[in-house]
């Protein structure tokens, strides 16, 4: 028997005590209107993608001395356009990129300089603000929705046990982890509701729950702690051997074939100062599952998804001698969908010899990799430039539309 | 006022034990300040400073690593720096365990309370490698010493400390006018400084400007903790001159003058309404009357900033004690005055595996929103209760409740008992009907822990 599903019962009451047209939850097609039909996932990359392991400048003359052990297999990785490739863990993405539903930006970074720390690197990445965010929380995607008329609650969705700042602030945003779960037996979900039902908060914050958590597990389960536990860990387990970024990405795009539009997760472990090779093709695979799940579960609604991984900085240009890499600056963005106009790489190419480099030892970034989110966000969802330069990414210039979306 | 002594428990401790008494006055929970620190003693935790040397060694050995050219040498070297990582992350683990016991342990977890109170208000995590795990130790150097004794010399330890130094920035901050900007190029860093005044002091309604920031930024170039040597005050950091904060003048760069403005800023008369109102907020409510900050305020300002003299208004302010439950408490709280309620002792704790810990404990805890010592930002976790019951978050709790009395103790007490245990004689018709209902002893005792009444204090 499935757990008692509050909101449903609420709907249908709210049927009977007051005109449907009243009702938020009765009216579907104003919803859909409101924000439209794109769908944006927001991924941080949390760590510092060495955008230059990534999308590698074989075609830069300065690039094979850089990084003579990883940028050895170069007959593995995938040419892209002649001057830059693939790494070759990304094997699975290229038959998007041939379909024009995979492309990078290179030479990007936000306005975070020289500390290289993540912890900042990574607040002012969600922030969207010129310079350290202090203790002003609110996100540019929460910014956005503030902009946006007729949203609701799970327009926004933020998945995952990260706390995503990137979407935090005063507009309201859906948040569930899929690792979160509900699981009640029949009577235990009465008692519980009927216990609540004097304190508003609880009533309705379970009422969302069960909802929530009833359309993620519908399969019957036993209600005995000994199995929730087993249950428990066993969901640990797998979204550790699946990766917990694909189990995210599968309920990103359970939500997204709903009423959400805008969902944000992130894709950690990138910051990889030792063994490279290994760290960044385990977290290339992980970003590849990412992509791959949204594609397949997405469906029909894949052509109007935009999929846009960003990450608080690149790393340096030279190996260092844990055949790794440090903390750098300028990096690169990943892009999917079927939203975009994909197969190429987008930026500007700074070069890699002495004098091209930021500081001597990273790439120099040639854009503000908010202009690539801004662009993006007028695109989908016809956000006012005005609005984005000031209030969604303050200080920030847009420039030329690089022309991202199809 | 009548002092209740179940509301009075959860408010302001960690809530009833079967194993504990009941706190029977104001003056019981004040006892539990001023007399020595047992728990300290029976569950240590290492402070932060003691593992200097590790550290030290640490940051040498992956010196050596980067220069040898040997990749037999590079391997072995690779392995000691493994495991001597896990050796200080494991440390993590050990203080989590110990802060339990003495949750557990604590008559009535006041102590323990403010512990949380004040490190979330000195709110500082070490940004990069090891030193991570090593939080509590700063804490337990920083903090804990200072909670029966006076504002100011917690301020001085928590802002000078080695982690504070790295979480707000202060180690590479320089005076513009020091060797280290006219040879260096290097400048001056204001995060400390602006944090202090804003967070941890005069509050980011208090009369300061922007100049003082600058100003208090100048006093504190200098600050600069090192593995080799521990924190201080470095000559090529610091700023000459004179500086004017908040119309106080610091004539000479030192750490004697940070000291003085610290003392400055603590005296602030703003610094007491700020205090005097985060503490209102934490134990008694989002919105406080007016007159209880007022009440609290004035304790504060007129024994100096002597903590156990402001506790003692807050708790004897018939507006601290009269009214229903109200605040939700944070995860760890509600984790805490569960394992309580359930009657879990420091023996129970000791039991679990570090893997159990990190299943039946810090893994909820994160699902439920707190990440163990991992705060958003340097203003710490909010406060407001529509923060903490979210749908995950509610979730998270209900289904940890549900396991969570299975998990620490084999023979489940009968849930009409436990219902007394957690919430006195007196719980409402629905917690009762609800635990005298439920189907199973583990999902009555589950209720109970997930009721509005438990969840509220």
């Amino acid at each position: 028997m499935p757990p008692i599903n509050r909101r449903r019962f609420l709907t249908q009451s709210a049927a009977l005590g007051c005109s449907a047209a009243a009702s938020p939850l009765l009216t579907p097609i104003a919803l859909a209107a409101a924000p439209g039909e794109a769908r944006l996932v927001v991924i941080v990359l949390r760590g510092g993608m060495d955008g230059l392991d990534v999308v590698r400048p074989y075609g830069d003359p300065d690039f094979a001395a850089l990084r003579p052990k990883l940028a050895a297999d170069r007959a593995k990785s995938h040419d892209l356009d002649g001057f830059f490739a693939a790494h070759p863990a990304l094997d699975r993405l290229m038959p998007l990129w041939s379909q024009g539903q995979l492309a990078f930006v290179q030479a990007v970074s936000t306005p975070y300089r020289d500390k290289r720390s993540h912890f900042d690197g990574q607040d002012i990445l969600e922030a969207g603000t010129p310079g350290l965010p202090g203790t002003r929380q609110d996100g540019w995607l929460n910014r956005l929705l503030q902009s946006m008329p007729d949203t609701e609650a799970k327009t926004a969705f933020a998945i995952g046990r990260d706390t995503m700042r990137v979407l935090s602030g005063s507009a309201p945003v859906a948040n569930w982890s899929p690792d979160a779960s509900l699981t009640l037996g029949p009577q235990t979900a009465r008692l519980l509701e009927l216990m609540y039902h004097d304190d508003p908060v609880f009533r309705d914050t379970i009422a969302e729950a069960m909802d929530l958590s009833g359309a993620l597990r519908s399969q019957a389960a036993s209600f005995e702690p000994e199995n929730m536990m087993q249950q428990m860990q066993a969901t640990q387990r797998d979204m550790r051997q699946n990766g917990q970024e694909a189990s995210v990405a599968s309920f990103a795009a359970e939500q997204l074939r709903g009423a959400t539009r805008i969902a944000a997760f992130s894709v950690n472990g990138w910051d990889t100062h030792a063994k490279q090779a290994q760290g960044i093709s385990r977290a290339l695979e992980r970003i590849s599952d990412v992509i791959l799940t949204l594609r397949d579960e997405l469906g029909p609604i894949w052509q109007n998804t935009t999929v846009m991984a960003m990450t608080e900085f690149g790393r340096t240009v030279r190996e260092n001698g844990t055949q790794g890499t440090d903390h750098g600056t300028g990096g690169a963005m990943i892009l999917a969908g079927g939203a975009i106009r994909g197969g190429q790489v987008f930026g500007r190419w700074p070069g890699l010899s002495e004098g091209d480099l930021y500081e001597r030892r990273d790439l120099l970034p040639t854009a503000d990799v908010r202009s690539y989110a801004a662009w993006t966000l007028r695109e989908l969802f016809g956000a006012d430039v005005a609005n984005l330069e000031t209030s969604v990414f303050p200080g920030l210039s847009m420039g030329d539309n690089p022309r991202l979306i199809l | 006022m009548q002092f209740d002594p179940i509301l009075a428990n959860a408010r302001f401790g960690l809530g009833p034990s079967p194993r504990h008494d009941l706190p029977l006055g104001a003056g019981d929970l004040l006892t539990e300040i001023t007399a020595p620190d047992h728990q300290a003693k029976a569950f240590p935790i290492r402070t932060f400073s003691s593992f200097r040397q590790d550290l030290l060694v640490l940051s040498d050995l992956h010196k050596q690593q980067r220069q040898s050219d040997d990749p037999q040498e590079q391997e072995k070297l690779r392995e000691t720096i493994r495991d001597r990582r896990k050796q200080l992350e494991a440390q993590q683990i050990a203080a989590f365990r110990a802060t339990l016991s003495r949750a557990v342990a604590s008559r009535f977890g006041f102590r323990e309370r403010l512990m949380l109170f004040w490190s979330d208000h000195f709110t500082a995590h070490a940004k990069n490698g090891v030193s991570r795990s090593l939080t509590a130790g700063y804490v337990e150097e920083a903090i804990r010493p200072h909670i029966n004794g006076h504002f100011a010399d917690m301020l001085k330890a928590a802002v000078t400390h080695p982690v504070m130094l790295d979480y707000l920035d202060q180690n590479f901050s320089a005076g513009p006018n020091s060797d280290a900007a006219v040879k260096h190029g290097r400048g001056l860093n204001e995060n400390l400084a602006r944090e202090v005044i804003e967070l941890h002091t005069l509050g980011v309604g208090g009369a300061y400007r922007q100049k003082d920031v600058r100003e208090f930024a100048r006093v504190l170039a200098g600050l600069r903790y090192k593995h080799e040597d521990g924190m201080k005050f470095r000559r090529y950091l610091r700023e000459p001159g004179a500086k004017t904060v908040l119309g106080q003048r610091y004539e000479t760069p030192s750490l004697q003058d940070v000291h003085a403005a610290l003392e400055d800023l603590a005296r602030h008369p703003d610094t007491a309404h700020h205090i005097a109102r985060k503490l209102a907020v934490h134990f008694v409510s989002d919105t406080p009357d007016d007159d209880l900050v007022g009440h609290i305020s004035q304790a504060f300002r007129k024994s100096g900033g002597h903590l156990p003299t402001v506790y003692a208004a807050l708790l004897d302010h018939p507006g601290a004690s009269g009214l229903q439950p109200g605040n939700i408490k944070t995860p760890i709280e509600f984790v805490m005055s569960s394992m309580r309620a359930l009657g879990a002792t420091p023996g129970h704790v000791a039991e679990l595996t570090e893997r159990q810990i990190r299943q039946y404990l810090s893994v909820p805890l994160t699902v439920m929103g707190q990440r163990w010592e991992q705060p958003l930002g340097p203003d710490g976790w909010p406060e407001e209760d529509d923060h903490w019951i979210t749908p995950q978050g509610l979730a998270a709790r209900i289904e940890w409740a549900m396991m969570v009395s299975y998990q620490l103790r084999g023979d489940l007490p009968d849930p009409r008992d436990f219902l007394t245990d957690a919430l006195g004689p007196d719980a409402s018709g629905a917690v009762r009907f609800a635990a005298t209902n439920a189907e199973t002893r583990w999902e009555g005792i589950g209720l109970v822990l997930a009721s509005p009444a438990f969840q509220r204090r």
